[in-house]
């Protein structure tokens, strides 16, 4: 259809009675997204521009992206926005909140960027708990470049500088860098999420909306992480990803809170070892 | 109360993912034999069974279906 | 702070000239011989007077892309480092200079390769405007030769960075650094107002209102056509700023026989050494670079034409005697004289070079 088209259905079913239960925000932009189909990018783009929208703060927020598959994440937000170099987008954010304190400012990184390049700038942003969010998505391998290994790369899981699995001995073990800054006194909320369902999309959703509140409270930094897949880079359609991510990443990575309102959650072990869990096959 | 649901589709910017036929709750969804301009087979309804619940709206990473519901 | 005489370290002009010159933020990280610039900035406390944000970074490689982040929004924001610090700015500085992003960036050189010494060299031309960074880009560099110019010049940068929307790089070194000199003060420029950003940085990133598109800060061009075209522009703007920003001096170039070409201490250095020489019934002349970016080319060359020889002091192993000869196309006898590793030539030595290389 169309875009004519389709905008003349929608007044076509409000016409009939119809309400609209949903449909795409206004705060991304009508570009179509270069990412491949079924990613998670996608997804979790879709849920930041929600809250902004329904926060209200378009003409207020400044968005910081990454070097990875999401470089490009400005073409597709309508609001202001800065591109870091690898790595540096917590120092980017931390000059704009700074400056523009009236701003509301968010990184987007993924897990080379944000814990393999950018370690220190994410660990001293956090720990100077600047009131900023910061967006993490986590599929466990490098996108861009081709499907190199990740510092959150499972142990086991092939990628193309780990063609027979990463091993502990070479490689060393995934980062979880999540539970680490979250024993960081500047860090207010870190949560773990995901995007795979229309449940888990729910509950990632009042997640990023509780980190924006937050800022908005001057609590100082949000941390959502976002586990997604990487169909491509692991090979596999991206239902098939989805249930691979669930099965395989959700056991070393797990879905939830992990520190609100500045207090770590109960039964949360953040030291805990990273489970060598046996992998299902890669296809 | 029941609702009856409708869904509108931008096939031309659906990638085929078929991340929404799995979350549809009434299995409405299938991908088409045709292609977009892009080459992709493209999300399309099989049946009007839909309840206007999002599920397949809530899980798209293109942002290209809506969603309209009416109580019946 | 009203116009006065004061008597103050490099250093410490550099930061009372940021707070001076309406400056918005600075982020910085310590590095011996300018860990002053942030120390009295933080002394000074101009949060509370004019509402400048001061932050001492994790490391140089944050401090720059601090600059980044905030100078995309608009403001005025500056850093400051030593050698070593810079070598690992250039990431930042290139991204700066490909995103179009005005800024300031302070170097008080010392000697290297690595970490080299504390002590002041010059050691750093080749890096300051030959790139440093990757990819085709300038930065405007300017070369202070005292504790007066280490201030005027944080003014001078900003009215630069912000006509071309390109990073501004003060080249100085420890010695004009750590000396204490005389130095007149100016009236204060008050910060930016809102209005007075918007109307100057229209492409900061500081939130989209509803009737504009959203501003985008990046460096990224995937379509090498469109790169190219962005590439020219690049030039245009390098282009312009050497037809109308070179910044020089000439002291008793007129009936010189022969003339030093210097910049920064080593131009003073070769002051007292042209006055010697000229007691001496030689006639010596300076040619002091003020800008190393853009280079008074056309200027030095004019000069060049009627002098039998060219010493270039800088303490280094011979930087910039490379543009000093390709500005006169190699027509005079040239040579270098510097010492470096931290060494302070003196002006008998400097004489001595022009005697023994030049001259006879």
């Amino acid at each position: 259809m169309a875009n004519t088209d389709i905008e003349a259905r929608k007044q076509e079913l409000l016409n009939q009675g119809y309400t609209e239960v949903y449909t795409k925000t206004k705060v991304l932009t009508d570009a179509v997204m270069h990412y491949c189909p079924g990613c998670g990018h996608g997804t979790t783009h879709r849920l930041i521009a929600e809250v902004i929208d329904e926060m209200g703060i378009q003409d207020k927020t400044v968005g910081v992206s990454p070097v990875g598959c999401s470089v490009l994440a400005y073409n597709y937000f309508d609001v202001d926005f800065q591109e870091a170099a690898h790595g540096r987008a917590p120092a980017l954010a931390t000059a704009v909140k700074r400056l523009n304190p009236d701003t509301f400012v968010f990184t987007y990184q993924g897990d080379g960027d944000l814990a393999a390049i950018g370690t220190a700038e994410t660990i001293h942003a956090c720990n100077r708990g600047e009131n900023i969010t910061m967006i993490f998505v986590n599929n466990g391998i490098y996108g861009m470049t081709g499907g190199q290994m990740a510092p959150t790369t499972l142990i086991g899981m092939k990628s193309a500088t780990t063609p027979y699995g990463r091993r502990v001995d070479l490689n060393g073990y995934p980062l979880r860098i999540t539970e680490l800054i979250s024993t960081l006194p500047g860090t207010y909320y870190v949560t773990r999420q995901s995007v795979q369902n229309p449940a888990a999309v729910r509950k990632a959703k009042a997640a990023i909306r509780k980190a924006f509140e937050n800022q908005k409270l001057k609590k100082g930094l949000s941390f959502v992480e976002i586990l997604s897949n990487c169909n491509s880079g692991w090979k596999m359609t991206p239902v098939q990803a989805n249930k691979w991510m669930e099965d395989n990443m959700m056991p070393n990575y797990p879905i939830g809170d992990i520190k609100v309102d500045g207090k770590l959650v109960e039964n949360v072990d953040v030291n805990r070892l990273a489970v060598d869990h046996p992998l299902t096959v890669m296809q | 109360m029941a609702f009856k649901g409708q869904i509108v589709i931008d096939t031309e910017h659906c990638k085929g993912c078929g991340v929404c036929l799995a979350a549809c709750p009434m299995q409405c969804l299938e991908l088409s034999k045709n292609v977009n301009g892009k080459g992709y087979n493209y999300t399309q309804t099989v049946n009007d069974k839909c309840i206007g619940c999002a599920s397949c709206a809530m899980v798209c990473p293109d942002g290209v279906i809506s969603v309209y519901k009416i109580k019946c | 702070m009203a116009k006065e005489l004061k008597l103050m370290k490099g250093n410490e002009a550099i930061a009372r000239a940021m707070i001076a010159s309406g400056t918005d933020g600075y982020f910085g990280y310590p590095i011996t011989p300018q860990s002053e610039v942030m120390e009295t900035l933080m002394a000074e406390k101009p949060w509370e007077e004019t509402g400048m944000v001061v932050l001492q970074a994790e490391s140089e490689v944050a401090s720059i892309n601090m600059v980044y982040g905030g100078a995309a929004t608009g403001k005025k924001v500056a850093t400051s480092s030593s050698s070593p610090g810079i070598s690992l700015m250039q990431e930042g500085l290139t991204y700066l200079a490909g995103a179009e992003i005005p800024c300031l960036v302070v170097n008080v050189m010392r000697g290297g390769p690595g970490l080299g010494t504390i002590q002041p060299s010059q050691s750093d031309y080749f890096q300051s405007v030959k790139g440093g960074g990757h990819g085709d880009y300038q930065l405007y560099t300017l070369a202070p030769a005292s504790v007066q110019e280490m201030y005027d010049f944080v003014f001078d940068a900003w009215d630069i960075a912000f006509k071309y929307r390109n990073p501004v790089l003060i080249l100085s070194d420890g010695a004009i650094g750590q000396c204490m000199e005389k130095l007149y003060t100016r009236d204060y420029i008050p910060r930016w107002t809102e209005e007075e950003r918007r109307k100057n940085a229209p492409w900061g990133t500081w939130g989209k209102p509803a009737n504009r598109p959203h501003n985008i800060i990046t460096s990224l061009e995937l379509e090498s056509s469109r790169q190219e075209v962005f590439n020219h522009k690049l030039q245009a703007k390098y282009a312009e700023m050497k037809e109308k920003e070179v910044r020089y001096e000439m002291l008793n170039c007129d009936d010189a026989d022969y003339i030093f070409v210097a910049y920064g201490s080593s131009s003073r250095i070769a002051m007292k050494a042209m006055q010697m020489a000229r007691e001496k019934g030689i006639k010596v002349g300076l040619f002091r670079l003020i800008t190393l970016f853009p280079f008074p080319t056309k200027q030095l060359a004019e000069v060049a034409k009627h002098v039998k020889g060219i010493l270039c002091v800088e303490m280094s192993a011979g930087q910039m005697i490379e543009d000093v000869k390709l500005a006169t196309a190699c027509g005079v006898k040239t040579e270098h004289f510097g010492r470096f590793g931290g060494i302070i030539p003196t002006p008998t030595e400097v004489l001595e070079a022009l005697e023994n290389k030049i001259i006879k």
